[in-house]
């Protein structure tokens, strides 16, 4: 089954509806608004900076929003060197984001360690988070950043998050069903007189 | 005043104490015999001679030699911008000498780095704790016998490290080697 539907909404055909797979609508939902955990570590955020400032403008991808903390965040863009004085504060940091997350690992440092072959530096960012999309540069370009952001959506998009989300179910015994409120137990909602 | 002439004073004052002032490329370096009275001899280079501003303090791991550190204080007087390298030398064994934060209080981070990354200690510093690396790292990194590639090491919540692939790692290229001209591919073909 392939999730690759694609969007046709014309108006005069179809009136206030649209037609879509609800896993295709999410994926949308979500591949349009991924707001980034700026985890900006050396250089690499000053391109990661750039990307966000009006010349590159990431906020055509629907990343502008850059939240300092990893309760509102989508994607982790770990720009820069993660030394081993850091690294468990970068993970800390990952594990407090809301499911669902994405990391991208931008530039060598972050990919690999770069050419920080010491005793100080983690040799890539992926040896404590899963990674999804790496950004070759020292530092890459904003349209790297962009780059990698644009196949981020795209791999956003191929997501089956419905079959993900049954898997993700503890199994054992079917829930019992929720009783149905009836208009005493909603008070908040205005019933017709 | 020339920093030979304010060396020639520091000779004066303590005598056999500091070694003849040595100059190569414009610089004056004198070294003293003694670290335990490194303190006292910074007190009086302030106080006296008007070196009110320490520019670095920093050491060197003489290793396969005795005494294995030394210890070298940059100074410069703002009043007759004179630089004198003051240097001494503290063996393996003691590994501590007297801080100078009491005469430049400039020295504290100063000794902190030394003592992070050499592990010599400072007699009498206020907060002798590691700058860069954190409490518990059990080495001192710019030891000559230390690997740069660093070791293994766990403080479980506060940080790991593992020793880095320097020789085969994905950036390394051995000069010479069969596979040098694909990892590293050069705008002008080798010479044949």
């Amino acid at each position: 089954m392939s999730n690759s539907t694609v969007f046709g909404y014309d108006s005069k055909i179809e009136g206030d509806v649209v037609v879509t797979r609800l896993d295709a609508a999410l994926n949308w939902f979500r591949k349009n608004s991924l707001w980034p955990m700026p985890m900006g570590l050396a250089c690499c955020a000053i391109e990661l900076m750039a990307a966000g400032a009006s010349r590159y403008d990431i906020s055509r991808f629907g990343s502008e929003v850059m939240r300092f903390s990893p309760r509102q965040s989508d994607v982790m863009i770990v720009a820069g060197t993660v030394t081993y004085k850091m690294a468990l504060v970068v993970r800390r940091l990952y594990e407090q984001m809301a499911e669902p997350k994405w990391v991208i690992a931008m530039g060598a440092c972050a990919s690999t360690g770069g050419m920080y072959r010491s005793y100080a530096v983690l040799q890539g960012v992926d040896r404590i988070l899963p990674v999804d999309i790496y950004v070759a540069g020292c530092p890459p370009r904003p349209e790297a950043l962009l780059d990698a952001l644009l196949k981020l959506q795209a791999r956003v998009q191929r997501e089956p998050v419905l079959a993900t989300l049954k898997k993700s179910l503890p199994p054992g015994p079917p829930a019992p069903a929720l009783p149905t409120p009836g208009p005493a137990a909603r008070p908040e909602v205005l019933q017709p007189a | 005043m020339s920093a030979r002439d304010l060396a020639q004073r520091l000779r004066t004052r303590f005598g056999d104490l500091i070694s003849e002032p040595v100059e190569f490329r414009g610089e004056i370096t004198v070294t003293l015999a003694d670290a335990e009275r490194v303190a006292e001899v910074c007190r009086f280079a302030r106080d006296e001679l008007g070196f009110d501003c320490l520019l670095d303090l920093t050491s060197v791991d003489n290793y396969g030699e005795e005494p294995r550190w030394t210890v070298v204080y940059e100074l410069y007087g703002l009043g007759h911008h004179a630089h004198l390298r003051l240097k001494t030398h503290v063996s393996e064994e003691i590994s501590e000498l007297p801080t100078v934060t009491g005469v430049w209080p400039a020295a504290d981070w100063h000794e902190r780095e030394v003592y992070d990354m050499m592990g010599i200690r400072f007699r009498g510093h206020p907060d002798l704790r590691r700058i860069l690396m954190w409490e518990g790292y059990p080495y001192f990194p710019l030891r000559k016998d230390f690997p740069l590639a660093g070791r293994p090491s766990e403080m479980p919540g506060v940080a790991f490290t593992e020793a880095a692939p320097l020789e085969g790692g994905p950036f390394v290229t051995a000069p010479g080697g069969r596979d040098a001209l694909e990892r590293e591919p050069r705008a002008r073909g080798p010479e044949r």
